[in-house]
């Protein structure tokens, strides 16, 4: 937006709210321009691409199918695979960052020298590069060569000879672990933020009426904390119901590791299916939308409160 | 204006640490012993992995598939290949430019919007703030099916869009764009108005006081959501193999994923570590750098209401 557009906007002496809206248009538009572009309209043309069927033989010949696709998607066993997949992930990842953030949390909020250093440190998994470390837990977890192995037989510990990411349970366990990993840092950070602002005072006027430690914790800082705790119970969650890169890297999908995304993805770049791709890939954006729906009615007033703050 | 937001001066955080530790959470000896073996379990946990990689980083030949916690012969030849090799230096330029890219257009664009949010009085604010912010719920795989038979199909003013730079650079925006705006509306707000209420009691228009005391008091907010937009496309991955399909348009993310070994079923284990650990050693610098800024972005917001 050029200045001389908006020195137009604020042309008259004092602010009226006409100016102040059509700046605000001004500014915010680019913005609105720029997602339309490359979100909406590219959503809008997959829900058009999956009402069709495309010709392998002939490239550009289609046919409308209707929700053929969708039918073809929801009465398949690889969809519902594929879905229960991403779900069993999505909850057993997100619950073991929240339990190892907070506790995560709860350390790097104590009092003790050389608390800075753990805040840094926990900072280094979440920048490595996510698909660089795929490759590394790949490695690690190789059956021959592997690390994990190697330790496990080390300490003559049963299970040193696993193939872990050959078998069905395993491989997700690894994906998992993977994704705790470079993520439950990333919760803690989250939760540390909150806990910041619990006042000290409460938990003095706890300790003076002799609450136990645990106590406080239960009655203070949990619920206290259920805000935070929801924003990284949302981000977390929204994020893992569209993992794509760990299971792309780890098995390909194999052995139970595969994943809506991962699913959406091959049917449309392997096997060149875009009607019945474009389906799924419209499939797993309703599934994310319907979750972080349930999530905002339950936290909603936190993104009410950034626009009415003004 | 909200006074708790977790962006808060670095000075009130260190009173209140200072208030902490005079209070003193009085843990015992056995709650001491706790929590240093807690401290240690997470550094362990935090750090071992990328040590592994460092150390496999150094490793060569049969030793790659021993498990010595050391290289007992360190090489930096996987460094030296993988200099050589110009599929991995190509690109790293290429996600520099593309991330780099998505990112200047994103703290233009998204500043302006995040401005208006934060200060400006107009209709439909609740509802362009939650288009923008669901637009960070996307699947990837949602946009980047369509946007493949666009790209690919299509031509736009006779450009052909798949595997260009700005054929990345755009889609990045999808969540590059929401992240800034969401992180800068909240900065702003933390500015105070009354110094802008003089500029344009001084004469300047809004624009004017926007960009000449907002912007560079929000500065730290401008180098906050910058650090995070780049690292958040640097790492895309999706969009990055789906819209690509030559080595000299890949980002590293995607040109990792496609290092081969001369074999098959063979991981070149060595360089593959080796390019991971050159690409994230400056961003593990950076954030450690930028520590604060970084998780005042992460968290921005996230303890409000």
């Amino acid at each position: 937006m050029s200045a001389a557009q908006a020195t137009v906007a604020a042309r008259p002496r004092r602010r009226s709210e006409v100016s102040e809206r059509r700046l605000a248009a001004y500014l915010v538009s680019p913005s609105l321009i720029v997602i339309a572009i490359v979100a909406a309209y590219p959503i809008c043309y997959a829900i058009w691409l999956s009402l069709h069927q495309y010709s392998l033989i002939h490239p550009g010949l289609s046919r409308w199918v209707g929700l053929g696709n969708y039918r073809d998607a929801v009465t398949s066993s690889e969809f519902w695979s594929a879905t229960k997949i991403t779900f069993i992930f999505t909850v057993i990842s997100v619950f073991l960052e929240l339990v190892i953030g907070l506790g995560m949390a709860l350390l790097m909020h104590a009092a003790f020298r050389g608390r800075a250093v753990l805040r840094a440190v926990v900072l280094v998994p979440w920048a490595v590069l996510t698909v660089g470390t795929a490759m590394m837990w790949k490695t690690i977890f190789d059956a021959d060569l592997g690390f994990a192995n190697q330790v496990l037989q080390a300490l003559h510990l049963p299970g040193g000879h696993t193939v872990w990411l050959g078998q069905n349970g395993y491989a997700m366990a690894v994906m998992i672990f993977a994704d705790v990993w470079k993520t439950a840092p990333f919760m803690a950070l989250l939760l540390l933020a909150g806990l910041q602002v619990i006042p000290d005072d409460v938990y003095e006027a706890a300790k003076v009426d002799g609450a136990t430690a645990w106590q406080r914790f239960t009655t203070i800082t949990l619920p206290l904390l259920r805000p935070a705790i929801l924003v990284a119970l949302i981000f977390r969650t929204l994020d893992a119901l569209r993992i794509f890169d760990l299971p792309f890297v780890l098995t390909q999908g194999s052995n139970g590791t595969t994943t809506l995304s991962l699913y959406a993805y091959q049917q449309l770049t392997q096997n060149r299916l875009i009607g019945p791709g474009s389906a799924l890939a419209v499939l797993t954006f309703v599934i994310v939308m319907a979750v972080s729906f349930l999530y905002i009615r339950l936290v909603g007033g936190n993104i009410r409160a950034l626009a009415d703050e003004t | 204006m909200s006074t708790e937001a977790v962006a808060q001066p670095a000075g009130r955080t260190r009173t209140r640490a200072k208030a902490r530790a005079k209070v003193g959470k009085g843990p015992g000896r056995g709650g001491q012993v706790l929590l240093w073996l807690g401290v240690i379990l997470t550094i362990v946990f935090c750090l071992f992995p990328f040590y592994w990689m460092i150390n496999t980083s150094l490793k060569t030949g049969a030793e790659l598939s021993t498990g010595h916690l050391f290289p007992h012969h360190p090489s930096v030849d996987n460094y030296t290949s993988i200099f050589k090799n110009s599929d991995f230096t190509t690109a790293l330029k290429t996600s520099a430019i593309v991330a780099g890219g998505s990112t200047i257009i994103a703290l233009t664009i998204g500043s302006f919007a995040a401005y208006a949010l934060a200060r400006l009085r107009f209709k439909f604010k609740f509802l362009i703030l939650a288009i923008i912010l669901s637009t960070t719920t996307f699947p990837p795989i949602a946009i980047a099916a369509p946007l493949f038979k666009i790209w690919t199909s299509n031509s736009i003013f006779g450009y052909h869009l798949y595997n260009t730079y700005p054929g990345l650079i755009l889609p990045f925006l999808t969540f590059v764009l929401p992240l800034t705006i969401y992180i800068l509306t909240s900065f702003f707000q933390e500015i105070p108005k009354d110094l802008e209420e003089a500029a344009l009691v001084d004469g300047a228009t809004r624009f004017q006081a926007f960009r000449k005391v907002v912007v560079p008091l929000a500065a730290p907010g401008l180098v906050t959501a910058g650090l995070l937009a780049f690292i958040f496309a640097w790492n895309e991955f999706l969009l990055s193999i789906t819209l690509t399909s030559s080595a000299n348009r890949r980002p590293v993310s995607a040109a990792i994923a496609f290092f081969t070994g001369s074999q098959q079923f063979e991981i070149p284990l060595g360089t593959i570590a080796a390019a991971t650990v050159t690409i994230t050693v400056p961003l593990i610098a950076l954030v450690i750098i930028f520590q604060k800024r970084i998780v005042a972005g992460l968290t921005a917001g996230a303890v409000k209401g």
